[in-house]
């Protein structure tokens, strides 16, 4: 089974307002919490420690009884971003805890990868964070490709990066249209729509499928770029950098805009690092690090570009930085679309891929954070062990830090601007 | 009985004042079903569609004609669907609940000036009655969230009930200070009366909005930022939050429990509309009566009526021709025809009625041609705000609780109280 509680965790607490007598003699005992617990001891501040007792046993007061309510945020809930479970112990409006219950999307990919063959576990991997599927597949192939010892040829590459930021812009696009949708903008959602349909057109004719791509194969790419492709993603470029202007003319200074998410879930940059945070969260915190420019990989070193960077650590931060990397991105797309080389797409990779015993780990920049690959090879066909390190998993964690003592419509914030997908999550 | 209602046809005062109970009860009949009907079928509509537009889509256009008759169709269902009332919730109150939120804003409908003399009665004491009675919502929606006896209604109910408090002083403070300036004529007294505010207005040959400028219009701007909170409309709309408290306090509610919440919201914000349109925007009186009066000019605005529903017939006549040439289009394109038509008819009538009473004398269409004018520009104002409400809901995002909390009480009561002050002193010194 996959490995998901950390050792040094506590056994389970069962929730006691949860698991009471339902009606119809049904006793819920299935609720129990697995979500994210810290170690007190361990290097965070005194702030993210606090997160580790998440004591929701409401006390008893004998004198001015002021009850703390406990409430369940999802797992159906219009704000949760799928199926996301969070309980929230509230005073009023303040929310005193929180705590994420997951996995009720879960599908043991991890599980599944023991059973596949390298090649025929590709295109399940799209399916964890199928809003960046590209981004998965890449993640994936170049692990494999590492543990074979094996390089993609440059064009591969070129068409890996150029596939790679057409995805990353349709994932924020689709980050900022539900962020904003949950702090109540409804229109930047339709119009994010409208903008991501010409980046799943340009993946569909590419390879037949507009979201779960499989894009790619272990060793570069199966199919050749069609007729007209570079032409296509020049005009969307053209096309894409007036709407992100766009957006940023309903959002970036409206006032109500500024308000719900200036010094909003701020999470300090010791914090973040001390939580595993990666992606933009970890950059709006002040810290640089892009694991393109860190670890380069595919061709990044290629290519011209900058990391955007926050100050505060607050959503509106994320939210600079995530519109910034989308200029990065038309820049990095600029540059790819015009110096993409002739020559072949897919490196010498044998029919039957049976790596030597070993492990590795690849990460990649996804659009969310670190998307990391860990791979045990016992010399078959399959996998020994197959770990994904999913970014929206581990900076769910942060959630709690970040709103603890914030109000109700905070925490839907701040699930916006974590920008998790479920998929990935649980997996 | 035929000679009551016959003699209140050339009456200059409501049917209230005359003592007239036929046309009193013929008035509220007509609000009643006029303005559930516009609420339910046309703002309904309208709403769709502009905020489709807004956000580059079409919105309803299967069922009927550009989805004319999609009202009807989820009028229907919610009729049709389960009356669902849940176990734990307390029965009665739940029943109650939307029932007090559709009175007290049905009720405020008796004192609104659709006219001198269009309105069920002149109260003197007309404003605070409709302040009073529409902040009884508030009830409704507390007791709402109160009885469905669940989380998230209640936090919504707690909200709302937080929220109006603290809007209702900014919106009194904002209305009084209009109030003051009725006082500005030469027997000094002000008054309360909705009917006698408009009229104060004429007097004075100005629209409150632009009295003192900018003294009425930052009263009217306060005005028409706290009737938005008080209606629970986005960007204030946190009572029903959706992306927090999935819907607030109506999370337990369906069907047709459900529309009567809707249709009371709906309601509501037409009669805060007619409070504002009757406070600062001259109320039933048309544009520039100052600038532009004549007899030419008495015609050409009285042509307005007649002349709007012209433009809707040849819009619905452009969609008649515009629908694509294709048998699954043929009834949708027979029935759009039809409604050109029918709204080509009225305009005809108005246009029949606007020129048959030009004589200002006491023939039946004279005193038609007036009402209907006045009808018609208390009407127009209206719209304007419905439509700015559904502008606010399309552009921005929604308000945090405490923010709310802190624009009522450190921003928006100074702001109101000293133009309360500066309005009375400007008044005296004047």
């Amino acid at each position: 089974m996959t490995e998901q509680k950390t050792p040094d965790q506590k056994a389970p607490a069962t929730i006691p307002a949860q698991s009471k007598q339902l009606p119809g003699g049904l006793t819920d005992t299935s609720m129990r919490v697995t979500g994210t617990r810290l170690d007190p001891s361990g290097a965070l501040g005194s702030r993210a420690a606090s997160a580790a007792h998440l004591d929701l046993d409401t006390p008893d007061h004998p004198y001015l009884d002021s009850n703390e309510l406990v409430i369940n945020m999802g797992p159906q809930h219009p704000a949760t971003h799928g199926v996301l479970r969070v309980i929230l112990k509230l005073d009023g409006e303040k929310v005193l805890g929180t705590e994420c219950v997951i996995g009720y999307l879960h599908r043991g990919v991890e599980k599944i990868a023991e059973n596949r063959t390298y090649t025929m576990f590709n295109p399940y991997v799209d399916r964890m964070d199928y809003v960046a599927a590209v981004s998965n597949g890449l993640g994936y192939c170049q692990a494999v490709e590492k543990l074979l010892n094996v390089e993609a040829p440059p064009r591969a590459n070129y068409i890996r990066v150029i596939l790679t930021e057409l995805n990353r812009l349709a994932s924020h696009q689709l980050w900022l249209g539900t962020h904003a949708l949950d702090i109540g903008a409804m229109t930047p959602l339709f119009y994010t729509f409208r903008d991501r349909e010409e980046i799943l057109k340009i993946f569909e004719k590419y390879c037949g499928a507009r979201l779960t791509t499989h894009a790619f194969r272990i060793g570069g790419c199966l199919y050749e770029t069609y007729a007209g492709f570079e032409k296509d993603v020049k005009n969307f470029l053209k096309f894409f950098e007036p709407k992100i202007d766009e957006y940023e003319t309903l959002l970036t200074g409206n006032r109500i805009w500024i308000e719900r998410t200036k010094n909003v879930g701020v999470i300090s940059a010791a914090d973040a690092i001390a939580l595993g945070v990666t992606g933009p969260v970890l950059r709006a915190s002040g810290v640089k690090w892009d694991i393109r420019k860190a670890i380069p990989y595919a061709n990044y070193a290629d290519f011209d570009f900058e990391i955007p960077i926050g100050e505060n650590g607050d959503t509106y931060d994320r939210y600079l930085v995530r519109m910034r990397e989308m200029r990065q991105s038309l820049r990095i797309l600029e540059q790819a679309v015009n110096g993409i080389p002739e020559g072949p797409i897919m490196a010498k990779v044998p029919k039957v891929i049976k790596p030597a015993p070993g492990e590795v780990y690849h990460s990649i920049e996804a659009p969310k954070g670190e998307l990391g690959y860990f791979i045990v090879s016992d010399g078959s066909t399959q996998p020994y062990r197959l770990r994904v390190r999913p970014p929206s998993f581990v900076n769910l964690q942060a959630l709690d830090v970040m709103v603890r003592g914030a109000l109700v419509a905070d925490v839907v914030a701040v699930i916006g601007t974590l920008d998790i997908v479920l998929g990935e999550v649980d997996r | 009985m035929l000679n009551s209602f016959m003699s209140y046809l050339h009456s200059t005062v409501t049917p209230g004042e005359a003592g007239n109970q036929l046309w009193a009860l013929i008035y509220v009949l007509i609000i009643f079903a006029g303005v559930s009907l516009t609420v339910m079928w046309l703002i309904n509509w309208v709403e769709r569609k502009a905020l489709a537009h807004f956000q580059v889509r079409l919105g309803p256009m299967r069922v009927g004609p550009h989805g004319l008759l999609q009202p009807f169709a989820d009028a229907l269902k919610l009729m049709l669907k389960e009356d669902i009332i849940p176990a734990e919730a307390d029965q009665l109150i739940f029943w109650i609940a939307p029932v007090i939120g559709l009175l007290a804003a049905f009720t405020v409908y008796t004192v609104i000036p659709f006219g001198p003399s269009q309105a069920v009665s002149d109260m003197n004491i007309g404003i605070l009655f409709m302040l009073g009675v529409s902040s009884l919502g508030v009830l409704g929606i507390v007791t709402a969230g109160w009885a469905s006896n669940s989380h998230y209604p209640l936090i919504g109910a707690l909200r709302s009930s937080a929220q109006m408090v603290s809007y209702e002083v900014a919106m009194g403070l904002a209305v009084v200070s209009a109030i003051l300036m009725t006082s500005l004529n030469s027997t000094g007294t002000g008054t309360l009366s909705m009917i006698g505010i408009v009229r104060a207005q004429q007097e004075q040959h100005v629209w409150f909005l632009f009295k003192f400028f900018p003294l009425g219009f930052i009263a009217f701007v306060i005005f028409a930022i706290a009737m938005v909170a008080e209606t629970n409309r986005a960007p204030f709309d946190l009572p029903e939050a959706e992306s927090e408290l999935t819907a607030g306090f109506h999370t337990e509610y369906s069907g047709l429990r459900w529309s009567l919440f809707m249709l009371a919201e709906y309601a509501a914000m037409m009669a805060v509309s007619s409070i504002a349109v009757t406070m600062w925007l001259g109320g039933w009186m048309r544009p520039f009566p100052n600038l532009l009066h004549g007899p030419a000019w008495e015609l050409i605005f009285s042509l307005f009526p007649g002349l709007s529903f012209a433009a809707f017939a040849g819009f619905a006549f452009i969609g008649t021709v515009r629908m694509p040439k294709h048998s699954f289009f043929k009834v949708q394109r027979i029935g759009l025809g039809i409604f050109a038509l029918v709204l080509a008819f009225i305009a005809l009538v108005l246009f029949v009625i606007a020129i048959a009473g030009r004589n200002a004398d006491t023939s039946i269409a004279a005193s038609f041609r007036e009402g209907i004018d006045y009808v018609y520009w208390f009407l127009m104002k209206i719209a304007v705000f419905m439509y700015l409400f559904i502008w606010y809901r399309a552009t921005w995002p929604r308000y945090r609780f405490d923010q709310l909390m802190r624009v009522g009480w450190k921003v928006m009561l100074p702001i109101s109280l000293g133009v309360l002050i500066l309005t009375a002193i400007v008044g005296v010194l004047v």
